[in-house]
């Protein structure tokens, strides 16, 4: 029986120095093919006696199956390898730039916009809107500002082509003509926020031709300045993510409120940026005040049951304080440099829960 | 409106500083711009008594002085012509800063002669840019007191801004009230004392307006006072006027200014001896001409009210006098005008002439009806005082306006408005300090005085006692919440616009906010630039017309970046086109452009900005923002501006989603932008709103049976569509074929000329059995029909 076991101890030897699936193979057909050294040693059982079959069956199968194991696990011990030999030649480098993704961005106005919508939607404020052409009526005349008011002075109005029949419609001067679209076509209670594109004959370093404004308008039957100061209070805090406001009121003169109220936040400006909250400093916010009794007469609302409160502010103006863009111009220039730099990521999306802003 | 502190004390008697009154003002809403201290820069600075100036020995325009500061004598070198013997100057010693600089005045030797200190012109003080020579003060100046105060400089200026309904603030007595109303003082009387007049005024006043004509001149009142003798006034008028930044002229003129600051009521004083005749109040006729003060010849119409003698107009009235009637040194006859007009009808004419006077400023904002011949009288106490003479009776015509009408008020009113609590005494103490007559019970009758005409109603009455009673106290009171959990509030359109806005910036687009305004020639080439469009009065010639699209802004813009160097952007904006001039006739327009070629990188091969890219954008806008597939078909057709053989419109019926396409390149050449450049628009308006099919979703059921997937390769005209392509296959059965898609378009070598090879692959989705080959092969061969029945394609082989 020593042949088996030199036969066993060469075949092991040949299959472990098979150095690839070729001469594995080779060595597999030599040993397991139709006429290798195992087969033709399996077909001599068949012309042995019994005992001798008893005896060296065993020795035989085993070392059958003894060497077909050796040839699994050599071929895939040979497959890693050739594996890894290739996945080695495979080598890139890594430090190569991705492929590049353009990088998109929200405009401050819209995210400041998306803010402050947030913000009003927690108390209820529907967000209205309207034409920026508009009728002198909404603009003016049902604002309390009629013509020849010196008010309307203070707005220099653009105006398009005359009609046909003379009037002249111009570019809204503030978004106060969503207001009273909004009070003749509802009924009160009335709670919106108007945001737009307001336009004035106006342009220097603080002042474009464009720019655009957000009103808040509440109408019912028992809101008075107590709450606006509150709404205004609430919607600073939350707007500039600070704990603490404080508000100087200072008393001021808009034809469609009365009284009208003008809002400082103070603010530290000591230190080159602006630090809300605190400091010897104030910021105006905006103006405010009462709904004029003769506007809501002229819009259609009973004044003598209805009131409610009017604030405005500058919505860029907002967008500036809050993320420190010191130029008004920049924001309809359209500089690729200017949008990357102050725009915002698509998925910041602005909500109550997460934070107005990262 | 600025007034200095002293001033403020002629009216108002308090002890408090500047800076509280200054805070008062503001809270009280008389707005506080600046506080300027003049004298702050000039605490240094002395009067000095000059002993004796002789020529210095060796320079002939020096001169040596010796100078009495009153604690020394000492030697200055002084170069100023008009420095002498005898006469009070400003004294700088060695060791002063000098105003505005940061020089330190040493001991100096000037040709050999040692100088111990200077005396100073006015621009060495900064108080103005005189250097002819040094300050003269009066003789009385004591020596070694401040100069500011010989100068008259040691009183602070106020300036605060007037709000246009607050006529009555624009003077200092009107504010000193206020002041007084807010508990910073108390108010001295104000009354204007009567001047006798010694005879008859030879100038009769008239109003002369034709019925129908706007009764510009309600009340003209006047007085000819003789005999007067023009000169320089007073040294604290002229301090006064030059402290609010008014330049003294002469006394007849002076006054005038001096009661417009100090009461709110502009004057004219005309030399008599230039005017003919009586003089009345009228409206211009047309073409009428006035030389005016400001040296400016005005051309008028009959919307104007003018004060005119028997021969000519001799003032744009409320505005502005006539030159050739204006008073002069040699001046001895003068005639003081006092009229009230109508506020609406000089700000109209204020405009139309281009004037912003003090005069102006004053009517537009409602002057008091019933200080008109008060401002006579205290015109003509002044006059008498400065230049002498004899006053003439005092001559009137018009009435005063009716008093102002009488307002019910309750407490209640204050809380319902401000929510604040202020009891009835201190509400009826406001109002009549504030010069309000309040009578009755519950509810009181109030009625605002002559110079309030802003006032008409208890929310005006409500101001005026939360302004003086103080904001500060309003408190704070939480609004009510409409629902415990806040509920949406956006409309769809908002949210539609949203999510197209964060969908576009999420592919790359950087979002741009530009002018609602462009210019005429760039309008026109997207279908506007029409009269109807067009902005009246521009504030550039490039932004004159509405825009009709948001292409062209983007474009600019583009170009902008373009010239700076970039070449590649993809910018977007979510903005309005005006279709008309007509309020409303606007439409919410989603539009993007790309330009230049993606961005160069080692791993892929640059492609330029194309049809497709645009494509894809649109249909991810149209997708997210309806919040389904898009699967209405491109038809290969767009608006001028696009590329006529690379562009596209999406259109549900008639009504038009979006287009898109590669921009025709005449487009960009008038934008001076090198191309490629594509883009889209999207009518956001246009997008229907999605149908409400409550909250969950269909029944999810997916099938069991492994779909198959064929490929077919088409040999097609070049011109047949792909749509054609995809329709004819998608139609051979709809519940079968699951998706089909195009994988390969291949013109060129192997196919023959005018032809193309598109291949597509379709996917078979069984859902109740597995198919056979057999089925397989007849959908496949039913699909080789239906698109070569549709197009003339065949399979190719």
């Amino acid at each position: 029986m020593s042949d088996v076991h030199s036969l066993e101890r060469d075949l092991l030897a040949a299959i472990a120095n098979a150095g690839d699936e070729a001469a594995l193979e080779e060595v597999r057909v030599s040993a397991l093919g139709k006429k290798g050294s195992i087969s033709e040693l399996l077909k001599t059982l068949g012309g042995m006696n019994a005992e001798d079959r008893k005896q060296k069956g065993p020795l035989i199968n085993g070392l059958r199956d003894k060497v077909s194991g050796a040839i699994a696990a050599r071929k895939s011990e040979l497959a890693l390898a050739a594996l890894n030999a290739r996945l080695q030649a495979e080598r890139v480098d890594v430090t190569l730039p991705a492929r590049p993704e353009p990088r998109g961005s929200i405009h401050p106005v819209s995210q400041v916009l998306d803010e402050i919508t947030a913000i009003f939607a927690d108390l209820g404020f529907a967000v209205a809107e309207g034409p920026d052409v508009e009728f002198d009526d909404y603009n003016f005349t049902k604002l309390n500002i009629p013509p020849d008011h010196p008010a309307r002075q203070m707005h220099d109005t653009f105006y398009l082509a005359p009609q046909a029949d003379d009037s002249q419609h111009l570019l809204r001067t503030h978004t106060s003509p969503v207001q009273v679209r909004t009070m003749l076509k509802q009924k009160p209670p009335i709670r919106v926020i108007a945001p737009g594109r307001t336009y004035r004959v106006d342009s220097d370093a603080t002042h474009t031709p464009m720019f655009h404004q957000l009103e808040a308008l509440v109408i019912d039957e028992q809101t008075n300045l107590g709450h606006l100061k509150w709404v205004v209070e609430e919607f600073c805090k939350a707007f500039f993510e600070i704990d603490t406001v404080e508000l100087r009121a200072r008393p001021s003169f808009f034809p469609f409120t009365e009284p009208s109220v003008e809002w400082d936040m103070r603010c530290d400006r000591s230190g080159g940026q602006t630090i809300f909250g605190t400091g010897h400093d104030w910021l105006e916010l905006g103006g405010s005040g009462m709904v004029n009794p003769h506007v809501l007469e002229m819009c259609g609302i009973d004044p003598s049951r209805y009131q409610g409160f009017a604030f405005g502010f500058g919505l860029d103006r907002m967008a500036m304080l809050k993320y420190g863009a010191p130029d008004l111009r920049p924001f309809f220039e359209s500089d690729i440099r200017w949008l990357r730099h102050f725009g915002f990521a698509a998925l910041d999306i602005p909500t109550l829960d997460g934070g107005l802003s990262r | 409106m600025k007034f200095t502190l002293s001033w403020l004390k002629d009216h108002l008697e308090t002890n408090a500083d500047v800076q509280t009154i200054a805070a008062k003002l503001t809270a009280i809403g008389l707005e506080v711009e600046s506080v300027e201290d003049r004298g702050a820069a000039l605490r240094e600075f002395t009067v000095a008594h000059v002993v004796s100036a002789e020529k210095h020995p060796n320079a002939d325009k020096l001169k040596l002085c010796m100078v009495d500061t009153g604690s020394d004598i000492v030697q200055v070198v002084c170069g100023a012509p008009n420095a002498r013997t005898g006469m009070k100057a400003v004294f700088a010693k060695p060791g002063v800063t000098m105003p505005g600089t940061t020089d330190v005045l040493k001991v100096g030797t000037i040709r050999g002669v040692e100088s111990r200190g200077m005396l100073c012109s006015e621009k060495e003080l900064q108080i103005s840019d005189e250097h002819d020579g040094i300050i003269e003060l009066a003789p009385g100046a004591e020596i070694g007191a401040l100069a500011a105060d010989a100068l008259g400089l040691n009183d602070p200026v106020i300036d605060v801004s007037i709000t246009p309904n607050r006529g009555d603030a624009t003077s200092v007595y009107g504010i000193a009230r206020d002041l007084a109303a807010a508990g910073l003082g108390s108010l001295k009387n104000g009354s204007v004392e009567q001047i006798k007049g010694q005879f008859p005024s030879p100038r009769a006043v008239a109003l002369k307006f034709a019925d129908g004509e706007v009764k510009a001149c309600t009340m003209f009142s006047g007085r000819y006072i003789r005999g007067v003798k023009n000169r320089p006034s007073p040294q604290w008028v002229q301090d006064r006027l030059r402290a609010v930044g008014l330049r003294p002229i002469s006394a007849l003129v002076d006054v005038t200014n001096l009661i417009s600051l100090d009461r709110g009521r502009p004057l004219h004083v005309f030399d008599a001896d230039k005017l003919t005749g009586n003089i009345c109040a009228r409206m211009a006729r047309v073409g009428e001409e006035l030389l005016a003060l400001d040296g400016k010849t005005y051309t008028l119409d009959s919307t104007m009210c003018v004060i005119a003698d028997e021969k000519a107009v001799q003032g744009i009235a409320g505005i502005m006098g006539g030159e050739l009637s204006s008073c002069a040194d040699e001046t001895v006859n003068v005639f003081v005008e006092s009229a009230m007009f109508d506020a609406k009808s000089i700000a109209a004419t204020g405009r139309k002439l281009g004037i912003i006077s003090d005069a102006r400023y004053r009517f537009e904002r409602g002057v008091d009806p019933a200080f008109v011949v008060s401002g006579v009288e205290l015109a003509t106490k002044l006059i008498l005082e400065f230049c002498g003479g004899e006053p003439s009776d005092v001559v009137v015509t018009g009435e005063l306006p009716a008093p102002n009408k009488t307002i019910a008020f309750t407490p209640a009113a204050v809380k319902r408005l401000a929510g604040l609590e202020v009891d009835r005494p201190e509400i009826v103490r406001i109002l009549e300090s504030l010069g309000f007559t309040v009578e009755g019970g519950e509810p009181m009758q109030v009625t605002a005085p002559s110079w309030r005409h802003d006032v008409d109603g208890p929310a005006d009455l409500v101001e005026e006692v939360v302004r003086i009673h103080g904001l500060e106290h309003v408190p704070s009171l939480p609004m009510t919440r409409t629902h415990a959990i806040a509920r949406p509030t956006l409309t769809p359109g908002q949210k539609r616009a949203r999510i197209a806005r964060r969908t576009l910036a999420s592919r790359g687009f950087n979002e741009t906010i530009n002018f609602s305004f462009i210019s005429r020639a760039h309008a026109a080439l997207f279908g506007g630039g029409d009269d109807m469009r067009q902005v009246a009065n521009p504030i550039a010639s490039d932004l004159d017309a509405m825009r009709p699209s948001v292409l062209p802004s983007l474009l600019a813009a583009a170009a902008r970046n373009q010239a700076r160097g970039v070449s590649e952007a993809m910018l977007f904006e979510m903005g309005a086109t005006f279709q008309s001039g007509m309020p409303g006739d606007q439409a919410l327009c989603a539009s993007a452009i790309r330009m230049g070629a993606a961005a160069r990188h080692w791993s892929k091969a640059e492609h330029g900005a194309d049809a497709f890219d645009a494509k894809g954008d649109m249909l991810a806008v149209l997708e997210t923002a309806m919040g389904a597939p898009m699967t209405a078909p491109i038809r290969a057709e767009a608006p001028s501006w696009y590329h006529p053989g690379r562009s596209g419109t999406l259109a549900l019926g008639t009504k038009v989603l979006g287009q898109f396409g590669e921009l025709h390149p005449a487009v960009l050449a008038a934008f001076d932008l090198k191309g490629p450049v594509c883009g889209f628009e999207v009518f956001m308006d246009a997008i229907p709103e999605p149908k409400s099919k409550g909250k969950a979703r269909a029944v999810f059921a997916p099938s069991a049976f492994q779909p198959v997937e064929r490929d077919f390769a088409f040999l097609l005209d070049r011109d047949v569509s792909a749509e054609d392509v995809l329709k004819a296959a998608r139609s051979v059965d709809r519940t079968l074929i699951d998706a089909i898609s195009v994988f390969d378009l291949y013109e060129g070598k192997g196919v023959p000329e005018g032809k193309k090879s598109l291949a597509i692959a379709v996917r078979l989705q069984p859902k109740d059995k597995t198919l056979t080959d057999a089925e397989i092969d007849t959908i496949a061969a039913k699909i080789v029909g239906a698109v070569a029945k549709a197009t003339g394609g065949t399979l190719r082989s």
